[in-house]
């Protein structure tokens, strides 16, 4: 492990001030820490930013809906009330993190930051995986990669726990830098790099996220469904998390979003314009999945993902509109 | 001579109780220390330098940066300019510094030229091996007449890869030289007594300078009898600084070159006549073991098939070697012969326990265990008001099936020397040079012991761990717990029968006479007559009684053979592939035993484990590297406590198991889980998924397959 300088600030604007080229941001580590030891992240100096207070702390307020300061663990977003009764696709999502440790110390804007865990990535192959000109990920084993947004160089999946849910509740992020600070929606926040030089996500060196910005769910039902193949700590094969407005016993307008299935959390109009002014039902439902997986391309080892997508898709329909299997 | 036996069932106040482990308070709180907790003064830290390919010649190795760090005390090449490297992560040079980040850094420092070799890690692919070593066909009977006359053949393909031994404490020493020529290995090994050899040799000192410590270890599982070429390269570097050296694998490498289980693949097909009797076997099989091939698993298993053929193929591939994993070729061998006979039961639209049952004269001299208990096991799974034939039970996504599976093992207790010691100030202690897996040898010998002498469990001190004491084998094969009960059990007789012969002339009595019972020595005919053990032994003057008991010995204390039946009852959810463990039923025997919530917990394990590679452990390895790609706890999967359902274990104990002695249980109870399982999983889906583990991709291959696998 690289020797690097360590600082903690108590203000963001002093955090900002240390970050820029070299420099990472810890909050709960659970992920920072796993990859400097692996080598994979090397910095020169790392910035806690734990002990800066405006960071903390989980507001509810009638207008403008729920703030997720960035240091707020799974753990406190799990226990909260009115999350639980608002936003049951957030608590979904974070239900899915089954590590008692890694709900206590990671952090809900963390989940978002972190890294891919393409095993290719994680062994020093670099976030493509570029090897004499082709994809190790293209050649070798993908079965936990990408089965949309893959027509390459990316194919790692985004790993986020919470993006789909927070896309699909509209939610933006509060993103502090050199520059003062800004608004980004968290559907904006990921890309799909197109180099080595880019990461999967619009945050530069020198830049923190502070917030995040949930809007009143305003009686939307909200699911999140993942298929994992354990039930102890395991990342998703697919994720899906849906939110719908309801017109009577119609959907008037719905957002689908997938996750672990594409480089970035994937937002599917197509399952989203299948719902649209129907009446919630299992056929429906399945309509919808068949839909948000009409693009989808298998690698040589993940047909299996195209399947488990598009049940995900139909069961977090099924589940926001009460109607769980 | 004194009568070598255990006592009568009406004479066991320890033997075949539920006792909590003895070490338990000390293992759950933190107090038992493991090699991987020792820490000693002036200790340097030790790292190797993994080689990052499958094959690879060394061309050149330079070490100048590393040893130019500071902080770096030692650098060694294990594997210089020349060597061929046959598996990926295999250790190049390993290097001593005073912290473990420094050791990182100067691994990472060392500049290695490698000619990259072809290699090869699929060895389920048996056309494109680059070799393939076929054994001699193995013939019994006629097979051909069975199969041209049976009323109904079955045939099949079945599979399981590679699984690592993922020890929970990862392979190492701590090498401490107390002057030039003694050596101190504290080692996470399965055979205390055994490496004091393997060192001497390696080092080129007496075997009797060199001591080996293990107080408590976690987990070998069959990949730790070994000193390891970094034990060796641990104590030299240890010589070479003067100073002591702890080198513990870290994860990656622990779990691609610190053992494996190896690999099967077989076409099978069975036969039977009319009323469904077993006639014919056929099996062709191959699998690796890494680099050096593999033995073939015993097929087919248990079932002695009157006609029968078998031809097992060695596949060589780059992939870490193998070593004794937990009932070495018996899970495989079980998976492969129980679930072929499932589908030929399910051909022939039989309940498979019935089929079981039909044939089970064909197990041999175990079948009425077998019998009794498949019996006792389907009652307690419900079995005949839960089986439905395959593909029928559940109406939604989530269907259920049942599955069984039945297994064997021998387990006659190993060489086993202890020492027995009785205190003049009544204290007792056995000293054997065993160690405890994790799995309850101190609770065995307490337990013993406490029986001979009439006292509590907790009045007796166990020290194991430490090859100073009577030399015993190493815990493999199951046969510990024969061992090391047998040769207490003969030390503390041995050791009574002084105590007795002392006392003998106070209570006015021959020493056959008496008894140690309940704290005291009494007089058989009349209890009311007896010394208190603490007035008895305080007779003994300055010195303690000192006997020995050994293994083998006179007296039938231990047997060899056991049964056993497991059943599994799961839920897969046919959308996503997903199984689930509802429950599941293990039903053994071990002749007598010692302590009845040790050898229960030996089956939870067991279960737990089986579970595990029958659902998500596997050696994932990277068509491009050879690397082993899932080198981590992340997606080197393994079940949580939420994935392996209800557990229900029976022991079988009594007339007609008792009186066998002591018989090992530690393999017996991992061989069945992956074939109850697989079974399981074809009697809900309807299909056969031919392939353990049962990951998800495979499960919905099947079903789009309809089991045309």
């Amino acid at each position: 492990m690289n020797r690097f300088q360590y600082a903690s600030p108590v203000t963001k604007e002093s955090a900002v001030e240390l970050l820029g080229s070299g420099a990472v941001v810890l909050a709960g580590g659970t992920d920072l820490l796993s990859l400097m030891k692996a080598d994979v992240a090397s910095p020169d100096l790392v910035v806690n930013i734990k002990e800066i207070a405006e960071l903390k702390g989980l507001e509810h307020s009638e207008g403008s809906g729920l703030r997720i300061g960035a240091l707020v663990t799974i753990d406190e977003l799990l226990q909260d009330s009115r999350v639980q009764e608002e936003y049951p696709s957030l608590i979904q999502a974070a239900d899915g993190i089954r590590s008692a440790q890694i709900r206590s110390v990671g952090t809900v804007a963390g989940d978002l930051c972190q890294r891919p865990r393409c095993w290719y990535y994680r062994h020093g192959y670099g976030l493509l995986a570029m090897q004499n000109g082709s994809s190790m990920v293209v050649d070798g084993d993908n079965r936990y990669h990408a089965i949309l947004g893959n027509g390459g160089p990316a194919y790692f999946v985004n790993p986020s726990s919470f993006a789909p849910s927070l896309i699909a509740l509209g939610a933006s992020l509060k993103v502090s830098g050199p520059n003062g600070e800004k608004e980004i929606s968290v559907a904006d926040f990921f890309q799909t790099p197109q180099s080595e030089a880019e990461k999967e996500y619009k945050l530069s060196d020198s830049e923190i996220v502070t917030q995040i910005l949930v809007p009143a769910a305003g009686g939307k039902a909200n699911a999140t469904y993942e298929i994992r193949e354990k039930e102890a700590l395991d990342w998703p094969l697919a994720a899906a998390a849906v939110s719908l407005v309801m017109q009577g016993d119609q959907v008037e307008s719905a957002k689908v979003v997938l996750g672990h299935v594409a480089p970035v959390p994937w937002n599917s109009d197509e399952a989203a314009a299948a719902l649209k002014g129907k009446a919630v039902s299992a056929s429906v439902a399945d309509d919808a999945g068949k839909a948000a997986v009409q693009q989808a391309k298998a690698l040589s080892r993940n047909k299996f993902k195209i399947q488990l997508a598009r049940v995900a898709v139909k069961r977090a329909i099924l589940r926001a509109a009460g109607m769980e299997v | 001579m004194p009568e070598f036996n255990w006592p009568e069932s009406d004479r066991r106040w320890r033997i075949g109780k539920h006792r909590t482990r003895v070490d338990g308070p000390d293992k759950s709180c933190g107090a038992a220390e493991f090699t991987y907790d020792v820490k000693l003064f002036g200790m340097l830290y030790a790292r190797m330098l993994p080689c990052p390919h499958a094959r690879a010649r060394v061309i050149s190795v330079d070490t100048s940066a590393a040893e130019a760090m500071k902080g770096v005390h030692a650098v060694r090449v294990i594997q210089g300019p020349g060597t061929e490297i046959k598996w990926a992560a295999d250790d190049i040079v390993a290097v001593a510094a005073e912290t473990e980040e420094i050791a990182g850094d100067a691994v990472n420092a060392i500049k290695v030229d490698y000619e990259v070799l072809e290699h090869f890690v699929f060895e389920e692919h048996l056309d494109k091996a680059p070799e393939v070593n076929p054994a001699q066909e193995q013939t019994t009977g006629e097979p051909a007449q069975a199969f041209s006359d049976a009323k109904a053949q079955s045939e099949g393909y079945y599979g399981c890869g590679v699984v690592s031994h993922a020890c929970h404490e990862s392979h190492g020493h701590v090498a401490h030289w107390t002057d030039e020529e003694h050596l101190t290995v504290f080692s996470s090994t399965q055979a205390v007594t055994g490496l004091v050899g393997q060192f001497s040799e390696a080092l080129e000192i007496p075997a009797a300078n060199v001591r080996i410590i293990c107080q408590n270890m976690g987990g070998g599982f069959g990949s730790k009898f070994s000193a390891d070429r970094w034990g060796i390269e641990c104590a030299r570097l240890a010589r070479q600084t003067k100073r002591p050296v702890k080198l513990m694998l870290e994860r990656g490498p622990e779990l691609q070159i610190a053992g494996g289980r190896p690999s099967t693949f077989a076409r099978v097909k069975t036969a039977v006549d009319a009323d469904g009797n077993l006639t014919g076997w056929d099996s062709k099989s191959w699998g690796t073991g890494g680099p050096s091939g593999t033995g073939s698993p015993p097929l087919p298993y248990v079932f002695e098939v009157p006609n029968r053929k078998h031809q097992h193929s060695s596949v060589p591939a780059n992939i870490g070697p193998s070593r004794a994993w937990r009932a070495p070729n018996h899970p495989q061998a079980c998976f492969v012969t129980m679930t072929a006979l499932e589908d030929m039961a399910a051909t022939i639209e039989m309940d498979p326990l019935d089929f079981f049952l039909k044939n089970i004269s064909l197990t041999g001299v175990r079948a009425e265990s077998y019998a009794e208990e498949l019996k006792l096991g389907a009652q307690m799974m419900g079995w005949k008001r839960k089986w439905k034939p395959r593909g029928q039970n559940g109406d939604g996504p989530v269907k259920r099936g049942l599955g069984l599976s039945l297994h064997t093992w021998g387990g006659r207790g190993h060489q086993s020397n202890c020492e027995v010691l009785i205190h003049p100030d009544g204290s007792a202690e056995a000293r054997v040079a065993s160690q405890d897996l994790g799995t309850g040898t101190r609770t065995v010998i307490a337990t013993v012991l406490a029986e001979t002498f009439g006292l509590r469990v907790r009045d007796v001190t166990v020290r194991i761990g430490d090859s100073r004491f009577p030399a015993s084998g190493a815990s493999g094969g199951s046969t510990t717990v024969g061992g090391v009960s047998s040769s207490t059990r003969r030390g503390a007789i041995n050791a009574l029968e002084i105590l007795l012969q002392k006392v003998a002339p106070e209570l006015g009595v021959a020493p056959e006479e008496l008894e140690a019972v309940r704290g005291r020595i009494r007089v058989k005919a009349s209890p009311n007559r007896y010394l208190t053990w603490k007035q008895a032994t305080g007779q003994l003057g300055v010195n303690p009684i000192s006997a020995a008991g050994s293994n083998p010995g006179p007296g039938k204390l231990i047997d060899s053979g056991v049964a056993g039946i497991q059943m599994a009852d799961v839920s897969v959810d046919i959308e996503t592939g997903i199984t689930k463990i509802n429950k599941m039923v293990a039903i053994q025997d071990c002749g007598l035993i010692i302590d009845m919530l040790t050898a229960k917990s030996q089956v939870y394990g067991a279960l737990t484990m089986g579970i595990s590679y029958a659902l998500c452990e596997e050696r994932i390895m990277d068509p491009v590297t050879g690397r082993l790609l899932n080198d981590d706890m992340e997606f080197y999967k393994l079940p949580g406590i939420g994935d392996i359902g209800d557990l229900i274990v029976h022991m079988m104990t009594g007339p007609g198991y008792d009186e066998r002695g002591v018989i090992g249980l530690g393999e017996p109870p991992v061989i069945s889980p992956g074939a109850a399982i697989s079974n399981a999983v074809a009697n809900a889906i309807g299909v056969r998924v031919p392939y353990l583990p049962l990951t998800p991709d495979r499960v919905l291959e099947a079903l789009e397959k309809g089991g045309a696998a």
